[in-house]
Formats: structure tokens, sequence, C-alpha cells
């Protein structure tokens, strides 16, 4: 016999399901209850850094567009700053930019929009570098346990050339399923970034 | 308005990474049974990846963005009345797999009505919508990681998996932990529901014992004698090292 260790057990996870809207973004189940809704615009006024869209689209296995998936988003602010108390870098944080959205994509197209600034580089383990991402986390009915992946862009060539996470994708090709490409038009910058759950582009996701 | 930090990290030397996750006890992306997962699920096998700080970083909340009916679903729809069904309170701790609790984390629920219908524009069956039942609430956790809403008992509901195949009565959970990776959904149901073994999203989880940890036991020495029967249900998110030799994880 041992010692026992005494450790808990995650809580094992379940399916977001059909009707995940309901708690975590009532108004896309069509009712309004809470003073106060998160949201996929989660810049302000005097939050610093370019303002960018990023939009695309979630595929499932048929080709077909999830029209009834839920993202939630995460970032650091233009200077690389996490809005965290473990993020000691010395660096400015604005106040009322908490680096985070929840998105529900639209339930006839199945574009998901998320209105922020573009984040800065921060720091990797060990002294490197990881080039600017947005960090995601994907749930929908069918999908058992939240997925986890990284958006990066596609006019940062040198640094995604030396980020520690896309240089540990050991197909060079599968590294450009995580690469949101940049567009301009009427002054406003759009990336897309599509996501695949399964096919040739099948997107790389993370067990973190 | 400032978004303020409340502490939700643990006194002491400064912690290291989450603990893997133990896909022996998470389901699998890829189970048939539950036939959605088959065309949802990623084919490829997930990158492994180190956390860094974009891993071990999250997003906080606190008081002020909340309402204070939010956490009780029994009056925060009601219109004209109290909505139908059995009164009950959901309450427990949102802990770590080290056995402390999470303070100040956000915990969302959703759920049926008493007759199993949801309020959302997608749900057609056939069971009444209640006027006086939204069917969401949430709140943080207290200092110690505790955590409650009130709430009428959800029905159970038929869907097309098989042709008839039944949820067993359940909330759905959504909880934060201070860490990106801890984020969780996930769903309790009720001791003693006959539908639970039946059920093929409950058998999407691989493990026995990991099924028994989602049924929340009749908790009677916390009912309201007359008025209201309570659940417990402790929810437990991914733990972290407590010593770290390799203290480099910020990168400087
Ligand atoms: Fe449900």
């Amino acid at each position: 016999m041992v010692q026992p260790l005494h450790m808990l057990k995650e809580t094992p996870s379940q399916t977001a399901g059909p009707y995940v809207h309901i708690g975590l973004a009532p108004s896309y189940a069509g009712f309004d209850i809470f003073e106060n809704n998160f949201s996929n615009e989660i810049v302000g006024p005097d939050t610093k850094g370019e303002r960018i869209t990023l939009q695309g689209r979630v595929f499932d296995g048929s080709g077909t567009p999830i029209r009834d998936v839920l993202l939630e988003s995460w970032q650091a602010n233009s200077e690389g700053k996490y809005n965290h108390p473990e993020d000691f870098q010395a660096k400015e944080i604005e106040d009322n930019f908490r680096g985070w959205g929840r998105i529900c994509s639209d339930f006839d197209t199945g574009v998901y929009q998320l209105k922020t600034i573009k984040p800065g580089k921060v720091p990797g383990r060990n002294g490197a570098v990881q080039a600017p991402h947005i960090s995601l986390w994907i749930v929908s009915r069918g999908i058992n346990i939240g997925l986890s992946t990284r958006v990066y862009f596609s006019d940062e060539t040198t640094a995604n050339a030396t980020d520690p996470v896309l240089n540990g994708i050991e197909l060079v090709e599968r590294r450009q399923t995580l690469i949101a490409k940049r567009n301009e038009a009427d002054g406003e910058v759009v990336y897309t970034f599509d996501i695949y759950l399964q096919g040739d582009n099948e997107t790389v996701f993370f067990d973190i | 308005m400032p978004i303020e930090r409340p502490n939700m990290l643990p006194t002491g030397p400064k912690p290291g990474e989450y603990y893997q996750r133990d896909r022996d006890m998470q389901p699998p992306a890829y189970t048939p049974i539950y036939k959605t997962s088959v065309l949802r699920s990623p084919k490829n096998a997930l990158l492994s990846i180190d956390q860094s700080l974009s891993e071990l970083t999250g997003p906080m909340f606190n008081h002020n963005e909340l309402g204070p009916l939010d956490n009780d679903m029994i009056s925060n729809y009601a219109q004209d009345g109290e909505p139908i069904g059995q009164r009950i309170i959901v309450h427990g701790r949102v802990l770590d797999e080290n056995g402390n609790g999470v303070p100040n984390t956000l915990v969302e629920a959703w759920q049926a009505n008493a007759g199993g219908r949801y309020r959302h524009k997608k749900d057609v069956y056939l069971a009444p919508i209640d006027p006086n039942f939204g069917g969401c609430g949430r709140c943080l956790s207290d200092d110690n990681g505790y955590y409650f809403f009130r709430t009428i008992k959800p029905g159970p509901y038929p869907w097309r998996n098989y042709v008839n195949s039944w949820r067993p009565a359940h909330i759905h959970l959504s909880v934060f932990g201070p860490s990106f990776s801890q984020r969780l959904i996930t769903q309790m149901y009720f001791e003693g529901d006959p539908l639970i073994d039946i059920c093929p999203i409950v058998k999407t989880i691989p493990d026995a014992e990991a099924i028994k940890r989602l049924i929340a036991p009749l908790d009677m020495n916390n009912s309201i004698p007359m008025d209201t029967r309570a659940y417990k249900f402790d929810i437990v998110l991914r733990g972290r090292r407590s010593t770290l030799f390799e203290n480099r994880l910020e990168g400087n």
C-alpha cells in the first residue's frame, strides 16, 4: 500500500447542446433577461491598437457551415499584455480592456464575427516570443468537449516564422490552418478565419 | 466602467502549469452513439502544447456585472406570477483538482422548464413555454468557491438521436476558473433519474465513475421545509502544480 494522493478529478465535459445561447447569450435565443450581456465587441473608445474584425465560418465534415456554434476569444492588448494578475510584464493595460469576447454564429449564414484590436506579441516559454495571436474556444451541439485553437495573422510572416506553437506543428501545410487572411476594404481591416472540424483543411486543435 | 480584478489566485509560492486533462475521463470528440458528433469531431490528434501566458491567463468577472436576481431563475423572468414546477436550490462549490475552492469565478446555468421546453427560438417541442420562466441564471462563486442557484426542476425532453431518445432532466453549467485552459461546459443530472443510464450524451463519457460525478444527490439538510428541496453539485476544474522549479513561464 502507498499513501493516497487525495486528488480530485476534473468534472467531465458535456456538449453545450443546441440551446447554449439561452445561458450564454440569451438575446440569440430570442429573449431579453439580463441588464448586462457579454458580447463580440470587446474594444472601448480608449482601447489602443488597430481595430480589426475577425470573421469566418465553422465547417463540419460535410462542408456545411455550423450555424449554432458559440466561440470565445482570449487575447492580449496591443502591447502584448493580458488583463490578468499573473501577467507580470511591466506594460500598461487599459482599465476596460478585458480581452475576452463571446461570439455566436449567425443562424442563417453561420458567419461569426469578433470586433477587437490586433494583439501584440506575447512572451512564450523560456524566453521565446510568440507571434500575435488570439486564442479561441469553440463549443456547439455535437462537440463533446470545447475545442481550443489559435488565430495568427497573415501579415505577421516574420513573427509567425519563429512562433514556438506554429513551429511545433509537424506538417508544415497544416500551420496555414491557423493563419487568418488580412483584407482591407473601405478603411476597415477584416481578417478571415474559417475553421474546419474535419477534412483536408482540418484546423489544428490543441490539447493545452 | 473599469473592470475590477478580484483576487482569484492562491496565496503562497507562485504555482505552475495546470495538470493535463485526463482524456480517459473526458468524452472523446468522436462518439457515434451521439450522432451529431460524427461530422463535428476532428479526426486528427489534438496537438499537445506547453502552457504559456496565453493559456495560464483568462477572463475575470466582478459582481458589478451581474444583477441581484441573476442567480434566481424562479424570479428573474417572472412576469405575472411564479414559474410552474418543483422548486429547487442547486448549490455546491467550484473546486480545483487539489481540492481548493475557486473563488470569484463565473458560473452560468441554463435549462428547460418543468415541461422540458426551452425558451429558445429553435426549440419546437410541443410542451408549452412557461410565461414566467426564462431558464437562465448566473452567479460568481464566493471567496471559498461556493455558488448557488434557485430554480425549477427541469423536465426531461425528447430529441431525435435514436427514434425515441429522451434527455434525462439536466441543467447545463458553464464555468471559467482563472485560466482559459480550465474553461468547461458540463451538465448536471438528478439522483434517481432512470433516463441517465440510457442517454447517448451521458454515454459519451467513457468512464462509469466519471459519470457519477455529474449526478447531484438530493440534499435534505439544505432543503427549506414546506418550500424548496436542494441538490448539491460540486464542480471540479483542472488543478495546477504547486511547486515550480522551472520558473520561466513568462519567458523573462
Ligand atoms: Fe439540454
